[in-house]
């Protein structure tokens, strides 16, 4: 029954790590610049808990074929070392680890969230509600006019409650309802969510962010790849959660500039 | 410690009938109480996990019968995407609050404690009592939220504001399911509030003679960890849950900010705070886990040296290794909120904690398989489940690496990576440590056997059941795969499917597994075979030194007088294998924890 037991745990780790070693559900597209850093890392982090994990179990199998058929008169044997040898090992071998990780994992990190977006990036702000995305471009001026709550409404399409009578700023922006951004040119996105809290979830981009209501958040990335890809919503946000995206289109600077010129033309 | 004369009449053996087995005094009943609670709450909160897994595998099926739960939320007895959502939230709810906190912290902490320390009850028996009932109450207004119009909440059983805090504009159950939800949990933290004040001055000052801090078992360290765990993490989830009704019932605006507008109209609320929430529930949220799991560490720390015949290596580096996770557990609380908006700075304070908090998690690994080599292992259901345990604590911990980093977090936070950690790490296990717990002492709770095959027959198809299900979890995660969807519509999500297939037949395989512990338990009570002695697995600790099941003030005529540190097993030149600890006999060379 023991020996069974340790073969199982050896056939169960074996199996787990499989998926894993042969890429078979591997890590969406990459089309960011700062994406390498975090492959990189889930790469490095994979390695050290995967053989945390395969290292674990087959010590926890072997231990379990080896001494769980003591015969009359065998004595109790201690861990060479014993428990302060382990305590020293975990110290310095997972202290290390986790220092490490630390370390570059913060680079990593601050590579998207603590740098700031360059003056030239293009600006958009997306507005999140349920369960629908919708994008604003600030048009020739540069700037974006005010949202009124008051005058969001759905029913004539003033997903942002932009006031075009009264704000001057808000006479050129563009409303869309999918995302499509130049490549290769970094994008400043100004994320506002006009009821519950939802996220900006976009796997290839590598990036995922919050919407807070009553707390704009902004975010900046750069994608590399012309092509395109879903945006999804990861905050619970009600009964049509699932269902919350939208697409990012990724252009050619050509093409995105007639793309903003088509949709301008339709405002 | 404790002059136990003082309080051998606390309160004399009940007569009624009410009073023996209704509104009981006496730690035991209330801990089987506590358990009969959770064992309910269990079979519910797996009920659902299949009718919803059943509907990711499989959105269109038919589920016979399932109008009959709600008419509105399963025309034609299929699912609505609302209704999964709502049956989402009452099982996690229900699972972690009424399980995993109930059974093995309330249930074998309320019955053993007591009788690990050589007390003859708790000392506030009337508060005792309390913390059960209310946590009875707890569960009925939870459950309760299945009969209400709209039905429970769908916000899930982190109730991110502010989609728990507008009411019903939110969506189906978001009205007075919300607050049928925060009302119930407030009433459960009073309970937990309670219980962990007896717990933490039992442990402090019931102690039998001899009996220092450092000759309690290991099992009793879990639950007194987990009691100052509780007392704090709970203190501060009921204020927020009285909060959270507030701006339901008082037009207050604690987790609403100003000008929301939901379906056209803006929202009658100013000036509140999303993340207020998010930083209440995690401080609680996080130590949750922790109150999870700690008390299983205890347990099966304690079920293994028994199966072992050996103490661990190290008593008390395992001992300050709980303790550092309980202390730890509350400055880690915002890696759950590496992408919520927070500061980002904050992100890297709170992953380097999280980090940290692995170390302590690897030592207690180093100590128990440290402790198996070159140990006597017995192998039984009690011993197989807290070695599965182990493994699935292994399992579960090494993701912990991942969602530590905010960097990697921005992958796989929301995702199924996330939901595969924290079902194996506070899950699997910790109903492991359940399980382990239920074997080892079945027969002192009761006084009979459990089967021993049967047990045997669960453990495999529950230890083979539990990987299929959880592990593939994490390939879906790293596939981006989002978490509480209730249908997988987007294109790179349709490739992913059969994967979900696969893993809802493995859960509903290994839940019906479940029926056959369920069986054996409830068998056994009635039918099993008479244990053969008072201490059927010659273990060390006190239980196994008084009757069996032990009388009202647990020790009888005469209390106990300890001798030893908790597990004198095969010691050199003692007169048997094992040597209680109330042995007087003088151990020329004793296990000695200093």
């Amino acid at each position: 029954m023991a020996k069974l037991f340790a073969v199982t745990i050896v056939l169960i780790a074996i199996a787990s790590a499989i998926p894993i070693v042969m890429h078979t559900w591997p890590l969406p597209q990459d089309i960011s610049i700062h994406g390498h850093l975090i492959d990189e890392q889930f790469a490095d982090t994979m390695a050290e808990a995967g053989i945390s994990f395969l290292a674990s179990q087959l010590l926890l199998a072997f231990f379990i074929w080896k001494f769980s058929s003591p015969k009359p008169g065998d004595k109790i044997k201690s861990f060479p070392g014993g428990s302060m040898g382990l305590v020293v090992a975990a110290f310095l071998l997972v202290g290390t680890e986790v220092l490490a990780l630390g370390v570059f994992g913060a680079k990593a990190w601050g590579s998207v969230y603590l740098t700031a977006p360059a003056a030239d990036a293009v600006q958009i702000q997306a507005q999140a509600g349920q369960f629908a995305f919708y994008f604003r471009y600030p048009g020739p001026d540069g700037k974006f006019g005010p949202i009124h709550a008051d005058q969001i409404n759905e029913a004539n399409a003033n997903f942002f409650g932009i006031d075009t009578t009264h704000d001057q700023d808000s006479k050129d922006d563009i409303v869309t309802a999918e995302m499509a951004i130049p490549v290769n040119r970094e994008i400043h996105l100004l994320m506002h969510s006009k009821d519950v809290g939802h996220s900006f979830y976009v796997p290839e981009l590598r990036v995922q962010q919050d919407f807070v209501p009553g707390l704009d958040v902004s975010l900046h990335f750069t994608a590399t790849k012309v092509g395109k890809y879903e945006i999804v919503c990861t905050q619970l946000c009600g009964l049509g959660h699932y269902n919350m995206k939208a697409y990012l289109e990724v252009k050619s600077q050509e093409d995105y500039d007639a793309w903003i010129k088509q949709q301008a033309a339709l405002q | 410690m404790h002059d136990m004369s003082a309080h051998a009449a606390q309160h004399g053996a009940p007569t009624s009938f009410i009073r023996k087995h209704v509104f009981s005094l006496d730690h035991k009943v209330i801990g089987k109480q506590y358990y009969a609670l959770a064992l309910i709450a269990a079979v519910v909160g797996m009920f659902l996990s299949w009718l919803m897994r059943i509907h990711l595998g499989w959105g269109n099926f038919a589920i016979p019968g399932l109008h009959l739960l709600s008419s509105t939320g399963a025309p034609g007895n299929v699912m609505t995407p609302e209704y999964y959502l709502q049956l989402m939230t009452m099982h996690g709810t229900i699972m972690v609050f009424f399980v995993l906190t109930t059974a093995p912290f309330a249930a074998f902490g309320n019955f053993f404690l007591p009788i690990q320390t050589g007390a003859e009850d708790m000392p506030f028996p009337h508060f005792n009592m309390m913390s059960f009932w209310v946590t009875f109450v707890a569960f009925v207004v939870m459950v309760a939220a299945f009969f209400v119009p709209d039905g429970p909440s769908l916000g899930g059983w982190t109730q991110y504001a502010p989609l728990s805090a507008v009411g019903a504009v939110g969506g189906p159950g978001q009205g007075l399911g919300v607050v049928l939800w925060a009302a119930s949990i407030g009433i459960f933290c009073i309970g937990q509030l309670l219980g962990s004040l007896n717990f933490i001055t039992t442990t402090l000052d019931m102690r039998c003679k001899g009996m220092s801090l450092m000759r309690l078992p290991l099992s009793a360290w879990g639950w007194f960890i987990t009691s100052m765990m509780g007392l704090t993490a709970f203190a501060v989830l009921m204020p927020a849950c009285i909060l959270l009704i507030l701006d339901h019932v008082a037009g207050t605006s604690f987790f609403v900010a100003s000008n929301l507008v939901i379906n056209g109209q803006i929202l009658p609320h100013s000036g509140g705070s999303t993340l207020l929430w998010q930083h209440l529930f995690w401080f609680f949220g996080h130590p949750e886990v922790y109150i999870a799991i700690v008390p299983g560490m205890g347990i099966v720390s304690h079920v293994l040296i028994t199966n072992m015949r050996r103490p661990m290596l190290s008593h008390r580096v395992l001992i300050y290794s709980m303790g550092a996770l309980a202390v730890l557990s509350y400055m880690v609380y915002g890696h759950h909120m590496f992408v919520s908006g927070m500061n980002p700075v904050s992100a890297i304070a709170f992953s380097f904690p999280t980090l940290v908090i692995t170390i302590p998690s690897t030592i207690v690994v180093l100590i128990w398989l440290g402790s198996l080599y070159g140990s006597k292992l017995r192998i039984n259901s009690a011993s197989l489940f807290s070695l599965g345990f182990i493994s699935m604590f292994i399992s579960g911990g090494v993701s912990g690496f991942f969602l530590a980093q905010p960097s990697l977090d921005i992958m796989l936070h929301a995702t199924y990576f996330v939901v595969g950690h924290f079902h194996l790490v506070m899950g699997v296990a910790a109903m492991f440590g359940i399980f382990a717990g239920t074997y080892f002492w079945f027969p002192k709770m009761t006084g009979r056997m459990m089967n021993e095959t049967l047990g045997r027959v669960h453990f495999w198809l529950s230890f083979v059941g539990a990987y299929c299900i959880f592990m593939p979890f994490h390939y879906l995660g790293m596939a981006g795969n989002v978490r509480r969807y209730q249908a997988f519509t987007d294109d790179y999500l349709i490739p992913l499917i059969p994967v979900h297939k696969f893993i809802t037949v493995a859960a509903l395989v290994t839940g019906f597994v479940q029926l056959i512990f369920i069986y054996n338990l409830i068998y056994s009570r009635f039918k099993g075979p008479v244990a053969p002695s008072d201490n059927p697995w010659e273990g060390t600790s006190l239980e196994w030194s008084t009757a069996t099941p032990p009388p009202h003030n647990n020790f009888g005529d005469k209390m106990p007088v300890v001798y030893h540190d908790p597990y004198q097993y095969s010691v050199e030149g003692a007169s048997a294998d094992y040597i209680m600890q109330t042995s007087p006999e003088k151990l020329t060379n004793p296990h000695e924890e200093k």
